[in-house]
């Protein structure tokens, strides 16, 4: 399947990404190459088959509900890019 | 013989007899790397300090006649998308090129606790997201039999330091063959567990539903060694599996005489080199000789387990890497207007070309209108390998394949060619697919360079493999050569 200029700006905004325009044409040729070899699964009868999630069939995993301490906040903003008054800081969200 | 050209257990008999100290071995590891890492490049970060720290502790314990586990004391290295607390973890990405962890992965507080010296952390292709360690943001690393040529990817790094002799065994993570496809490359042993064996707490996430760790050593013994030592329930993990230690060198070397060997014929078909299959075809008669039999069998839904792996791998890893956002951790980008182009400018100049495609490839199949066609239809897809692999799995007691279908390859040679990369993981991607676990084993050798040939087992039947690999490592001494890398760190034993 092509892939078209504006197939990738669309996916691009879903996955907060931006291109140049010549990258947008670079991907349209990429893409379009994986897509066409991913299009061979078109070949495969999966009437009547569950999908598998996992490899393994585990659910629901409960622990017991017993609070332990958490991490140190000071461990948790060391890695911060801003940070002011032991919180994360980021632009302003709401207007 | 040198000491960097020891195995691990060769190293901790040493250090048991006391004819070493851990102090000396590590220092040796860092004459090495001193000499060879210039034209090895596997290394991102060294953490010479904490580990002359580790090593000296450890001399101190057995001076005290402390009874020590059978890694402690010997120089390792660690995949870098492997948290390591308070030392630089990148994933070989410019998102995370600043990131220094507040805690230790589940692997390596084991590996601590196991008295393990860890020498640094080592090279990748960005976010485990390639097959030659030439995607990293920070170097490409060479392959130590010929430094022209990639030691495979994605786990490149530790695969080369351990073929250089820089470290003595090391931690690959694997989600499509990153550990088996360099180990097959530099001529040592790989293993992919068991979905679930081990935890993947602190592991930066790529796609969780195949992603598992495991190790690279020279021989089948090592694997054993290091495997005992990381595996394990952990409750930091939702997907690991409570199931009781193993020692997995228990059993090692009954042999195989009365095992049953399929060998699958879409492993040998088109794409895989003549004399990659030849080699393979010689380990099977090996076996044989050795009194196990072996069956041509077919496993047909194999032949489509790379589509459905750019499907969920790349699904999951669009979802896993939304959280590198520029908020809480890892790279900002400097200048934007608001959150929201905050998000798009750090991602644009944070993430990678190879990290960018595949982002945008599994955003593509998850998005509205395509869900059914493309990610849907990979998992059910995905049950009918599976199914193939268990049916045959009711008759034989482990696969045989090649593991790559060619040698290393050049540096430059597949980069400009996303689609032919990614058929470098043509034979390992079906094991992950379906979650069984599966080693590489080196079998022979093309101009020089190292071939690798796969054994693939039955759910949580690693020690099958090992057993297997072992009969024939031990038959056929193929592990016993090493890369010439000469200079430094050349202190005889």
């Amino acid at each position: 399947m092509a892939i078209s200029v504006k197939d990738v700006e669309h996916v691009a905004k879903l996955a907060h990404l931006e291109f140049e325009e010549k990258e947008k044409i670079g991907f349209t040729e990429k893409l379009g190459a994986v897509i066409g070899y991913i299009d061979k699964l078109n070949e495969v009868d999966v009437e009547g088959v569950e999908p598998t999630n996992h490899a393994l069939e585990i659910k629901n995993v409960f622990r017991e509900d017993v609070s332990e301490p958490s991490m140190d906040r000071d461990k948790i903003l060391q890695n911060a890019p801003a940070k002011r008054s032991g919180c994360f800081e980021v632009p302003r969200m709401v207007d | 013989m040198k000491i960097h050209d020891l195995t691990a257990h060769e190293a901790g008999d040493r250090l048991r007899e006391r004819e070493l100290s851990s102090v000396e071995l590590t220092e040796e590891s860092y004459k090495r790397i001193e000499a060879v890492e210039g034209r090895v490049e596997a290394f991102i970060t060294l953490t010479k300090e904490q580990a002359m720290l580790q090593a000296s502790a450890f001399d101190q314990a057995m001076k005290r006649g402390e009874n020590l586990p059978d890694l402690a004391g010997i120089p390792m290295a660690l995949k870098d998308n492997m948290c390591t607390d308070g030392i630089l973890t990148t994933c070989g990405s410019r998102m995370l090129g600043n990131f220094v962890p507040p805690y230790d992965a589940t692997v390596t507080r084991m590996l601590k606790e196991s008295g393990a010296v860890i020498v640094g952390k080592t090279n990748m292709d960005e976010f485990a997201m390639g097959s030659s360690t030439e995607n990293s943001a920070f170097k490409i690393t060479k392959n130590p039999w010929d430094t022209e040529r990639v030691p495979g990817g994605s786990s490149g790094g530790s695969a080369a330091a351990v073929a250089a002799g820089e470290a003595f065994y090391s931690l690959g993570s694997d989600t499509g063959g990153s550990i088996r496809q360099p180990a097959a490359f530099t001529g040592l042993v790989g293993m992919k567990p068991t979905y679930g064996r081990v935890s993947r707490y602190g592991l930066v996430a790529f796609a969780s539903s195949l992603d598992q760790i495991g190790p690279f050593g020279k021989d089948v013994e090592d694997c054993a060694m290091v495997m005992g030592a990381i595996s394990g329930h952990d409750s930091k993990d939702s997907t690991s599996v409570n199931r009781p230690a193993e020692d997995f060198t228990k059993g090692m070397k009954d042999g195989v005489k009365g095992m049953r060997i399929g060998i699958p014929k879409e492993f040998f078909g088109e794409g895989i080199s003549e004399e990659v299959k030849a080699m393979v075809l010689e380990g099977a008669k090996l076996y044989e000789s050795m009194g196990a039999v072996c069956e041509e069998i077919s496993l047909p839904s194999a032949k489509h387990a790379l589509s459905v792996y750019y499907i969920l791998a790349t699904s999951e890893c669009s979802s896993n890497l939304a959280r590198f956002d520029g908020a809480r951790f890892g790279y900002r980008a400097p200048n934007y207007q608001g959150f929201k182009d905050m998000f798009i400018k750090t991602r644009s100049a944070g993430f990678g070309e190879e990290v960018k495609r595949r982002i945008m490839l599994g955003t593509y199949s998850l998005s509205s209108g395509y869900y059914d066609a493309y990610y849907n239809k990979g998992l059910k897809v995905r049950t009918l390998i599976k199914r193939e692999f268990e049916k045959a799995f009711e008759k034989y007691d482990f696969i045989l394949t090649p593991t790559a279908p060619s040698v290393a390859f050049q540096i430059g040679e597949k980069s400009d060619d996303p689609l032919e990369m990614y058929m470098s993981d043509i034979c390992t991607v079906p094991v992950n697919i379906a979650g069984v676990p599966a080693l590489s084993i080196p079998c022979g050798f093309k101009d020089g360079l190292p071939v690798g040939m796969q054994l693939i087992g039955k759910f949580f039947d690693e020690a099958t493999l090992l057993r297997a690999a072992y009969s024939f490592e031990q038959a056929s001494g193929v592990h016993r050569q090493r890369a010439q890398l000469a200079g430094g760190g050349e202190n005889e034993i």
